[in-house]
């Protein structure tokens, strides 16, 4: 284990943790927006910035990329984080006005208008989506295009992509809500992706429940599953398989 | 070609190609890197090719790469048996056909001849040989021989030792100067850790821009955990107005191959990688030829010198990006993914590419590690100051009498480098500062003109070192416009992962772009250094670390022309078009009726030997008028 301190309390952590890891343990608050436990750390939001002081040398890093080191001091709310921290906000806040997240972060900081011109985005450049997608679904059908204030997220030559699945895992880690994948009726719509999928009806209560092309590729990623449980919606396995799948195969759980 | 396994046959080789140095008939020798070409090398080489062919002369006839004169190209040299070296300069068919001419007579135009050379120096040698004289033409005598040139005078070329003096397709030729004696030297004689000790004590840092010292970046390498370790070279060189990485490539890609092949010895490597930007086909084609017949001799490959040490080189093309010159990201780019920096806690000597130990050197720092091995730490450490060891290579450019490549002592002063090599500013313009570092450099004012260079130096006014960009400027320059243009490059060149650099250069860009249209506000010049200071302190890479550094170093040096535009709503300079107007000094203009012509927006009225009128509304303050009026009585304010 290592130990440091962070705002004056001694802290202990594993090896290979970060900073943002170690205070979150101990019940240290740092505000977030392109980090998420289940993905590889970024670096891109630099709104975890945090003071970090090593054999008396202070300098600025984000909590989230930082492993912790034996003796070093942290501070998450020095004013020289403070500062930083508003700045960054500010700048993001003129971005995306009209995004409630930012808004909030913002006025906790005591911003309610840059001074900057205002754009109007929604998406903040975080990469979760793009992460997501690549690191727990595993087809990267979007990635950052170009660079610099033209970078974006998009499918490959911005048409509908062959990989998506529609799985809507971007949706739900995006935390400006810049992304939004729509049912209905019968078709999954992301529109931001140019995604258009229709969906499988339930054999049971005929209800339409996932992508065609999700199905298949988890159908595909574990053979092992009986083919019955794609074939019903969540709510309908849950009544015919009951025990069976739900309660003895804890492996299986994570797919229903 | 038979490999090479011993010293005797590397002299063997070394000593029949001495002919190429001392040749025993004439050899032509064109400037034809980049530069050279660029000024009308390739239809120079062309006719001497084709006058050589026509008359059925005895001569042989070699590419060469950059002297650094880039302003004189393109440069031709002579070396006919008897005679000095002779460099002719601007060259151009007719000139060159007339030069043949005489040659033919045994004469010279003397007119045209930028210097010449009585002695070839064989830097790793330590010796100077004379070039045999008899029967020189009188002309001759009076040309300044290449060492007392003021171009030349002041340099000391340890980098750039071969560039323009040798045929860089020709690995023979590298030989013949001394080369790859050095590593035959360290492979058999040395062990790897005194390898790295030399390197050390020597003093080399970084040439890339970070100068951070070699030696224990070596030493980091070697003792990072691991079996498998990279070495590679960052010819990634993309700071506007800086091209020595390029010249060095296309002038002695030899001199960074065996750097190389040493460092991986000292390091422990056994791959060593090349990324080089794709827009520098000459440099790839030099070095593919250079890897080639590195190969073939055996100094590349298995078994090196019958040593039992392997090492090979590949070479990576860059697809354009700047911050592909950024470690982390020019790593993932070789990896083939996306060119970002990524976070560098654990750095890449323990962690590169492909999560392996990785030491990366830029061009200048591997080309100059053969000489320093062959001569010592302590002569090397004994040039420069008492923390920047060695030489550095500059792109002196701007508004300079001598545009080119000069590799001066560190220490050297800007006004030495300035006034003495570059021939100071042209057109009686008056000096005003000189950018050095890059895009992320700094300018330095006319005030500190004697300030001696190197790296602890630079970043303390305010600039840095960086690859060696060295950007001249004039009166004429307006220090605002410069600041805009170098955050408008890396606007371009941000990767944008980050948010400090990503919305923190555009908004320090639209800040200034207000400014110079007369619309800055109040608290504009605090806005941007609150800017300044969280881009600096926040972002992910060195690209947005030292982004600030145009706005913060001409804020320092040049606050009141700020201030003269927002608060005046002026231009001293007189550059921001939204802040000057053009008009006609009506009792002075003779009414010649030029700029009336030439305005492409029909602004200027006025009859034959009447004074000219300039209509505001309709002028786009182009300028062409005032350049064309050759009364000077356009006048801007």
């Amino acid at each position: 284990m290592i130990k440091l301190t962070i705002d004056n309390r001694e802290v202990e952590a594993r090896e290979g943790a970060t900073i943002l890891e170690a205070a979150r343990k101990v019940g240290i608050e740092i505000p977030t927006l392109c980090y998420h436990q289940a993905l590889t750390a970024y670096g891109a939001c630099r709104v975890c910035t945090v003071e970090i002081i090593r054999k008396e040398w202070s300098r600025l890093s984000t909590a989230c990329t930082y492993p912790v080191q034996k003796g070093i001091e942290v501070k998450t709310n020095s004013e020289k984080v403070k500062r930083a921290r508003k700045m960054i906000l500010e700048m993001l806040l003129a971005r995306c006005p009209n995004v409630k997240k930012i808004k909030d972060l913002a006025r906790d900081m005591g911003i309610e208008k840059p001074r900057f011109e205002l754009d109007n985005e929604e998406c903040i450049l975080c990469g979760l989506c793009v992460r997501v997608c690549e690191e727990i679904v595993g087809v990267s059908a979007i990635a950052f295009f170009n660079r610099g204030t033209e970078r974006e997220v998009n499918t490959p030559y911005e048409i509908n992509s062959d990989v998506c699945l529609g799985c809507g895992a971007c949706a739900v880690v995006c935390p400006t809500e810049a992304i939004k994948a729509e049912d209905i009726k019968e078709i999954r719509k992301i529109p931001l992706w140019h995604t258009e999928l229709k969906k499988r009806k339930c054999r049971l209560c005929g209800e339409f429940f996932a992508p065609e092309v999700e199905i298949d590729f988890l159908k595909k990623k574990d053979a092992r599953l009986g083919e019955e449980i794609f074939e019903t919606c969540p709510s309908c396995r849950k009544k015919e398989l009951g025990n069976k799948i739900l309660y003895t195969n804890s492996r299986r759980r994570k797919y229903v | 070609m038979n490999k090479i396994e011993n010293l005797e046959h590397l002299k063997k080789i070394k000593e029949e190609n001495l002919k190429l140095i001392f040749p025993k008939k004439t050899r032509i020798l064109v400037g034809m890197a980049s530069c050279g070409l660029a000024s009308g090398a390739g239809e120079v080489f062309q006719v001497l090719a084709e006058e050589i062919k026509r008359r059925n002369l005895d001569i042989t006839l070699v590419q060469s790469g950059c002297a650094g004169f880039c302003e004189k190209e393109p440069l031709v040299d002579i070396m006919k048996p008897g005679w000095p070296r002779i460099s002719y300069c601007e060259m151009n068919s007719k000139k060159i056909r007339k030069i043949i001419e005489l040659l033919l007579k045994g004469k010279v135009e003397k007119d045209w001849i930028l210097a010449k050379a009585e002695e070839e120096e064989l830097l790793l040698e330590g010796t100077r040989r004379p070039y045999p004289l008899n029967g020189i033409p009188e002309e001759l005598e009076e040309i300044l021989p290449y060492k007392y040139h003021p171009f030349y005078e002041k340099q000391l070329k340890i980098a750039m030792r071969n560039c323009g003096f040798i045929d860089p397709e020709n690995i023979d030729e590298y030989i013949a100067r001394g080369g790859y004696s050095t590593l035959y030297k360290v492979l058999i004689q040395c062990d790897p850790d005194q390898v790295i000790e030399e390197i050390t004590k020597s003093g080399l840092r970084g040439r890339g821009g970070g100068g951070f010292p070699t030696g224990r970046k070596w030493h980091y390498c070697r003792n990072a955990p691991g079996d498998i370790r990279y070495v590679v070279c960052n010819a990634d060189e993309g700071d506007p107005g800086a091209y020595m990485d390029r010249s060095v490539l296309e002038g002695d890609p030899h001199s960074v191959l065996e750097g190389m092949i040493i460092g991986a010895y000292a390091i422990g490597s056994n791959e060593g990688y090349i990324y080089i930007r794709a827009e520098y086909p000459l440099a790839v084609q030099t070095l593919r030829k250079a890897i080639k017949q590195a190969e073939d001799y055996g100094f590349l490959g298995k078994n090196i010198f019958n040593s039992g040490f392997d090492f090979s080189i590949q070479i990576n093309r860059g697809g354009g990006a700047f911050v592909c010159g950024e470690s982390t990201a020019l790593m993932a780019s070789i990896e083939g993914k996306v060119g970002e920096p990524r976070a560098k806690h654990i750095h890449t000597v323990e962690s590169g590419l492909w999560e392996k130990p990785t030491n990366l050197n830029n061009v200048e720092t591997w080309a100059n590690v053969p000489l320093i091995i062959a001569k010592g730490a302590d002569w090397y450490s004994k040039i420069g100051t008492r923390d920047s060891k060695g030489t550095k290579i500059f792109s002196l450019v701007g508004k300079i009498e001598n545009t080119g490549l000069v590799e001066v002592p560190m220490g050297i002063t800007l006004r030495e480098i300035i006034y003495d090599i570059g021939g100071g500013v042209p057109g009686r313009k008056k000096f005003k500062a000189v950018q050095t570092g890059g895009p992320s450099g700094g300018c330095i004012p006319e005030e500190l003109i004697d300030l001696p260079v190197d790296f602890e130096e630079l970043s303390r006014v305010g600039s840095m070192m960086g690859s060696g960009g060295m950007i001249v400027m004039d009166e004429d320059t307006c220090m605002v416009d410069i600041a805009k243009y170098f955050l408008s490059f890396l606007q371009d060149e941000s990767c944008g992962k980050c948010t400090s650099c990503r919305e923190g250069i555009k908004r320090m860009l639209q800040i200034l772009t207000r400014i110079t249209q007369g619309k800055g506000r109040e608290g504009d010049i605090e806005l941007l250094e609150e800017l300044s200071q969280v881009v600096a302190e926040t972002s992910l890479c060195a690209l947005g670390q030292t982004a600030p550094n145009p706005v913060l170093s001409t804020l320092r040096y040049f606050r009141d022309e700020y201030e003269a535009h927002i608060k005046d709503k002026k231009c001293p300079a007189k550059v921001c078009k939204d802040l000057i107007t053009y008009f006609i000094d009506e009792e002075a203009c003779r009414g010649c009726l030029v700029c009336k012509k030439l305005c492409p927006q029909e602004a200027i009225t006025g009859e034959r030997k009447e004074p000219h009128r300039i209509n505001q509304d309709k002028c786009i303050k182009c300028g062409i008028c005032l350049e064309n009026c050759k009364f000077d009585v356009i006048k801007v304010e």
